[in-house]
């Protein structure tokens, strides 16, 4: 069990964590939150294979975090904007309350 | 001889940490440091909440605190006693757990912020790469704690002072970071060893501090101005301004909550002003190349306290601004401007060394100044000003 | 393995599950927020100094805060974060996220990983320098990323014009002293009638 293991497990985890509150909650920010979750996840793979990979002088994974981390921050004004606006409309943030495309 | 006073608390440590076994003289050494700035920096807190209501008092024609100690001087001691000894009160609808670690969550990130300031030569208790970086994401950690505060009392008024609190901090965070990137494209690292380093030299008996550039000046002026908000100093002292909301976030704090919200605050005003003086005001440099026998330390602690003196002046005389004219005062003028600083840094890099540079740099910070002022104001929208006098 | 791995790895995966359980909003944020210092912590241990920074820079310094106006612009609506649904999805979603651990458990422990320890800090030059050569373009295309984003989030949140402007006008009753002096024998402005 190398750092790289543990490092990669607790990564794994966060993502499973990530995805059940995402899946489960009802509430549209807990669900976004979850998404940050999982983001963070997959960024702590990056460092961990970038720091126990070959050729760490060619810092891949610690510009794919730093850029996933903006991309982050981006897709979450973004998806808070959309819950904010959605929220102005139907008055409600609960995912399952937004169906009126339903068919 | 003036050699030693410049090292004197270096070799204080070195000779403390050397009585101590080779194994735990790492953790001492680390230990002596922390002590270090936990001492200094809560006395100058002290000394400044005496020397500011004192200053304030004669500002508004009326003496200060003069009953406690020589002129007053012992009244940080009677305010600390207070604090201590005060009922702690938590609201019965409080969210409790929060509502105790705000005030813990306010005061860590600025006592970590104090660990990548330069104090003196070879004075800095972290000499780290990302010093800059570090000092900006700790500052950017309270603004959650000021919301832990203004949420938890469970008080629209704490909470309405909360939110303007972040609005005002984040607004003010832009300008703060980019005005310090100037610095950073021309002294070319994010350490602040590095930059203090940078300003060491003197042409003739002027040293080349930042402040002395075009851009240096105009980023200062943004770095002023943006720090004296991030840390909720009058003028932009809404969010805790006693006739606005009683007390702000910290309305439902009593005792010592409420001096460990106050010590923070004036904390991070010291970490601010520290930072402002490594990046433009030559950190422990000194003004004058015939200066440089007084001793390091002593003239970062001169600086800083220059730095709080014209702080307090202008809390004593500029009235409060507006929350609109707040957000006005950073989106709109300072934004601007600190982009223009920053982009006359780079040419300023890039362009020979004579009065070429000189001229471009001036050109490009001041033409936008204008213009910025010149928008900013309205003036031009509402024309000349009328006077109308009272019958 | 140290202390600090297990010490951090607890905290990041504490605060994960305690945010995506607890029932009041600020709470799960804060959970959330206390796991990715776990995380920035994990990022220093695996020698990313640069990253750990940034990530406490931008999430608990601008993502916090954004959640935290989401929270307190969409309260009176519904319910604040009334916990999870019926069972049936719940065990779905659970039964979901734990095949996933499952899977990337399984690749992890059993599959071919060869460490190799060869990394050191790296310098903020460094990462200047691969930013500014190898990776430029999508340097580029972070900023127009982001300033889309900024945009489209303004946009998005702006509240409706025309809903403002077609509401009806609402008249008040005009006062009943507009005009007379307030005290009698002088006109309105307090000079002699």
């Amino acid at each position: 069990m190398t750092p790289l293991h543990t490092a990669l497990l607790v990564a794994a985890a966060l993502f499973a964590i990530g995805l059940a509150g995402a899946l489960t909650r009802r509430n549209a920010i807990v669900v976004l939150m979850g998404i940050e979750l999982m983001l963070s996840a997959a960024n702590l793979n990056f460092i961990a294979f970038w720091r126990y990979g070959p050729d760490p002088a060619r810092l891949d994974g610690v510009l794919f975090a730093v850029f996933a981390i903006g991309v982050a921050a981006a897709e979450a004004a973004v998806g808070l904007a959309l819950v904010i606006a959605v929220h102005r409309r139907l008055r409600t943030t609960q995912v399952d309350e937004v169906n009126q495309l339903r068919g | 001889m003036v050699e030693a006073a410049d090292q004197v608390f270096v070799a204080l440590k070195q000779t403390a940490v050397g009585w101590f076994p080779a194994a735990g003289q790492p953790w001492v050494s680390a230990l002596l440091t922390v002590a270090a700035i936990l001492v200094v920096f809560p006395l100058l807190f002290a000394l400044t909440t005496v020397v500011e209501r004192k200053l304030l008092g004669r500002i508004q024609n009326r003496y200060g605190p003069n009953r406690v100690g020589p002129w007053g001087f012992l009244q940080f001691a009677a305010d600390g006693i207070k604090s201590l000894t005060k009922e702690d009160v938590v609201p019965a609808a409080a969210d409790r757990v929060v509502h105790f670690l705000a005030p813990l969550a306010m005061l860590v990130p600025v006592v970590l912020a104090f660990a990548v300031l330069p104090v003196g030569r070879n004075m800095v208790a972290c000499d780290l790469d990302v010093g800059v970086l570090f000092f900006f994401a700790v500052g950017a950690g309270s603004e959650l704690a000021v919301f832990m505060a203004g949420w938890s009392s469970r008080n629209k008024y704490a909470l309405l002072g909360a939110m303007r609190a972040i609005a005002q901090m984040i607004s003010y965070e832009v300008p703060l970071i980019l005005s310090s990137l100037g610095v950073i494209v021309v002294v070319g690292s994010l350490s602040p060893v590095a930059i203090v380093e940078a300003q060491n030299q003197y042409t003739g008996w002027v040293p080349h501090w930042h402040v002395f550039t075009p851009w240096g000046l105009a980023a200062f002026l943004v770095f002023v101005i943006a720090a004296a908000a991030e840390s909720n100093r009058s003028p932009f002292d809404l969010p805790e301004g006693e006739s606005e909301l009683v007390a702000g976030y910290f309305t439902e704090y009593s005792g010592f909550k409420f001096a460990i919200f106050f010590l923070a605050e004036y904390l991070g005003m010291f970490a601010i002003a520290g930072m402002g003086i490594t990046l433009f005001l030559g950190g422990w440099t000194a003004p004058a190349s015939f200066l440089t026998w007084v001793p390091s330390w002593c003239w970062f602690f001169l600086k800083l306290g220059v730095w709080v003196l014209v702080l307090i002046w202008v809390r004593g005389t500029v009235p409060r601004l507006r929350v609109d004219q707040l957000m006005n005062l950073a989106w709109k003028f300072l934004l601007p401007l600190a982009f223009a600083a920053f982009v006359a840094a780079g040419l300023w890099l890039f362009l020979p060394t004579a009065t070429v540079r000189w001229g471009i740099a001036a050109l490009l910070v001041a033409v936008p100044y204008v213009l910025l002022a010149r928008g900013l104001t309205g003036a031009a929208r509402r024309g000349k000003r009328v006077y109308r006098w009272a019958e | 393995m140290n202390a600090a791995w297990v010490i951090l790895g607890l905290l990041t995966l504490a605060g994960a599950v305690c945010a995506m359980s607890l029932r009041n909003l600020v709470h799960c944020l804060l959970c959330l927020m206390a796991s990715f210092l776990g995380l920035a912590g994990l990022y220093l241990a695996l020698s990313a100094t640069f990253v750990a920074l940034t990530q406490v820079l931008v999430y608990l310094g601008a993502v916090s805060i954004l959640i935290v106006f989401a929270i307190l612009l969409t309260r009176g609506g519904a319910t604040l974060g009334s916990g999870l649904t019926g069972t049936m999805s719940w065990t779905a979603g659970i039964g979901t996220a734990l095949l996933v651990l499952g899977g990337l458990a399984g690749v992890v422990i059993w599959g071919p990983i060869a460490p190799t320890d060869a990394a050191s800090d790296p310098t903020v030059r460094a990462i200047g320098e691969r930013l500014m050569t190898a990776y430029v373009l999508p340097l580029e295309a972070m900023a127009l990323l982001l300033t889309g984003a900024l945009i489209g989030a303004v946009i998005l949140a702006m509240p409706d014009r025309e809903a403002a402007a077609t509401r009806p006008e609402v008249r008040e009753p005009p006062m009943a002293n507009a005009g007379k002096p307030s005290v009698p024998g002088k006109d309105e402005r307090g000079g002699e009638a």
